[in-house]
């Protein structure tokens, strides 16, 4: 996906746009409203992370400009403020959503698929593999032609896999991008959602191998 | 009187009653002086006119005397009793002497002597009667030298004093016509001279609580220092008011962006770490980023709402409606712990309130249910009216049951609340604008297992 991250804060900007890269996103960064138009007018992105309060003025401004050239390109404002004084006319100006800073990642990720989601557009293509399809932003999976229900954390599970298939994820890899920081589970708790996603699987020639010690590892058969 | 606030306010006097008291009372003193004024100077009047016909009777019987063949000859005019004939009949006497010798007459009525052409009127009784009395005297001079020749007539006073009764009556009827005249006037003159006062209070009461902007309505000069006062104060709360909202999203906005770096490069550093220890450093301090970060906001939140619940930004709205845009919100965030919001909103519940203040409470509340709901687990949302009421119900472990009392007061956290981020402001807050709105916070246990909060309007 590409983003385009208006902050003017560049340690932020900086942490954040690292962390994005990190998920093999594309990340363009502005740090005032004059340039976000700039980049926003001439580019083609999938989301836009904005700062509220900017050097050059509110990122309100921003989003009227966005929306008065009827780009349809979805919105989530970061806020530092406070979100009762701030939370409803953000809404009101069009942003899609809103995260007050300091953010979850993982949340923010599911916050990008939301909204994506509700807008119906993005270029992240579907993935295929053996007879798996996986669309990533509709949060589907094929198996044989075959929708398969799967749970959030199966859904996310199973797309860091699919995305690198071949490759090698320690458990604690897993056990990060799974788990939030709060949740007070140990890192053996992978295997029941690796178990859980083998079940799903069942009967196609995906599969996923447990490499002991190492990881697990998605192979097509 | 009280204000909207129940504060009293120190009464001393009112200017209406003070206006219409001295309005009314004046016209009262300035009545009877008109009343005194026009009697007396009536009854002057009716004096003199019946002085002037005893006068007039005085001098014809003094001009018709005359010396014949040296002796004194004194005719009594028929005119001189005939103009004295009045309506009440009034009783007339008349005496005449002759160098104070009794001539003719009543004898006894009175004897004055006069300078000579001088008339003199005096009061008198003789015979059971209040008289009044006028004497004149002339000098006569025949051959055997002069004579002075003193008449004195007399007139009963009970037509002058019908005549009084008149005046006086007429008097007293004008003085209080005048009085009337004066309080209907009095009573115009107060009212006109209140109502703008009267119009500005309730201009002033008639204002929403956050309305602070400047009278504008014309006001009479004498007023203009005190509206003046009033919009300088109101102008100087607003701006301090904007100030306190500002500041507090000043605050927020600088806590939270470095946090918000430091919470990033941490997550992006476990992504490349494996080192257990390390992990571990890391994890703990995003924990500890996470708690600061909702206890600064927490705090800020709860500064705003105590800061607003003063003076709450009602407006008509449906809790089912506020209720749905929040759980769409939190979805995701729900959706990532494999918990499902189930929301039951099925009708409309309409309620006076502030649905920002209204939507952090029950973030917190969906927050906290969040927080303890086990994994793939439900929490239900229920919207009902009736009381209006949002009940939030997780199957997690529970309040502990002897410490929901306290939960409720501010930085009070349930004992097993060990290992979730948390301030433990979240359930003041939800209870704070429970109560800012006029309803509760009620905390339970379910008898399946779980918590349930409920804030009832």
């Amino acid at each position: 996906m590409k983003f385009l991250l208006v902050e003017d804060n560049v340690e932020l900007a900086n942490a954040v746009i690292s962390r994005i890269k990190m998920d093999g996103h594309v990340i363009d960064h502005a740090e005032k409203i004059e340039d976000a138009k700039l980049f926003s007018d001439t580019g083609e992105y999938d989301l836009i992370l904005l700062d509220i309060m900017l050097p050059d003025g509110d990122g309100r401004s921003f989003l009227e400009h966005h929306r008065a050239r009827n780009r349809n390109t979805p919105v989530i404002v970061l806020t530092a403020r406070s979100e009762v004084s701030d939370r409803i006319s953000l809404l009101d100006l069009g942003a899609d959503d809103y995260m007050t800073k300091p953010f979850d990642h993982a949340e923010l990720q599911a916050r990008c698929r939301a909204v994506l989601r509700r807008n119906h557009g993005s270029s992240q293509p579907v993935i295929t593999i053996g007879d798996v399809r996986f669309d990533p932003v509709a949060g589907q999976v094929l198996v044989q032609g075959t929708p398969v229900k799967l749970r959030n954390r199966e859904l996310r599970l199973f797309e860091l896999l699919i995305n690198a298939p071949n490759q090698i994820f320690s458990k604690q890899k897993l056990f990060d991008r799974l788990f939030s920081f709060d949740d007070d589970v140990s890192e053996n708790a992978i295997e029941v959602y690796i178990g859980r996603l083998r079940k799903h699987l069942d009967g196609s020639n995906v599969t996923i191998t447990t490499l002991r010690g190492l990881g697990y590892r998605l192979d097509v058969k | 009187m009280n204000d909207q606030n129940g504060d009293k306010v120190n009464i001393a006097g009112s200017l209406r009653n003070t206006l219409m008291i001295s309005l009314i009372g004046g016209a009262l003193v300035l009545a009877v002086i008109l009343y005194l004024v026009v009697r007396t100077y009536a009854a002057q009047i009716a004096q003199s006119t019946q002085d002037r016909i005893l006068s007039a009777s005085v001098t014809s019987i003094l001009d018709a005397a005359a010396i014949r063949n040296e002796a004194l000859s004194v005719e009594l005019p028929y005119s001189a009793f005939s103009i004295l004939s009045t309506q009440a009949d009034d009783r007339f006497f008349y005496a005449i002497h002759q160098d104070g010798r009794f001539l003719s007459g009543y004898e006894h009525m009175v004897f004055t002597e006069t300078p000579n052409g001088q008339m003199k009127f005096y009061a008198g009784r003789y015979d059971g009667s209040d008289l009044r009395i006028a004497t004149g005297s002339r000098r006569l001079v025949g051959a055997n030298g002069q004579t002075t020749l003193t008449v004195s007539v007399a007139q009963g006073q009970q037509s002058l004093a019908g005549v009084l009764n008149r005046i006086s009556r007429n008097a007293g009827l004008l003085g209080f016509g005048f009085f009337a005249l004066m309080t209907l006037l009095s009573l115009w003159l107060t009212y006109a001279t209140i109502a703008p006062l009267t119009r500005l209070a309730a201009s002033v009461q008639r204002r929403g609580p956050e309305d602070l902007r400047p009278v504008a309505a014309p006001v009479p000069a004498e007023m203009a220092p005190l509206v003046g006062s009033l919009n300088s104060f109101m102008r100087r709360l607003a701006h301090s008011l904007d100030q306190s909202e500002e500041f507090i999203a000043e605050a927020a906005h600088r806590v939270r962006t470095p946090l918000a770096t430091v919470r990033s490069y941490a997550e992006t550093t476990l992504q490349r770490v494996d080192k257990l220890e390390n992990r571990q450093a890391l994890r703990a301090m995003v924990r500890a980023i996470d708690e600061s970060s909702r206890a600064a906001g927490q705090l800020l939140d709860h500064a705003m709402i105590t800061f607003r619940a003063d003076h709450l930004r009602r407006s008509k709205l449906d809790l089912a409606e506020v209720t749905g845009d929040l759980i769409r919100a939190m979805r995701p965030l729900a959706d990532m712990k494999d918990v499902d919001l189930d929301l039951s909103a099925t009708q409309q519940v309409w309620i006076e309130g502030d649905a920002i203040l209204l939507q952090n409470a029950l973030r917190n509340l969906v927050d906290n249910a969040l927080k303890y709901a086990p994994a793939e687990s439900v929490i239900q949302i229920i919207v009902s009216d009736d009381p209006a009421n949002i009940r939030v119900q997780d199957s997690g472990p529970g309040f502990p049951q002897d410490e929901i009392p306290d939960l409720s007061t501010r930085f009070t956290r349930g004992s097993n609340a060990a290992e979730t981020i948390g301030s433990g402001l979240g359930l003041t807050i939800a209870q704070d604008v429970a109560v800012a709105h006029g309803g509760t916070l009620i905390l339970t246990n379910r008898k399946e297992g779980g918590a349930c909060a409920t804030l009832s309007f």
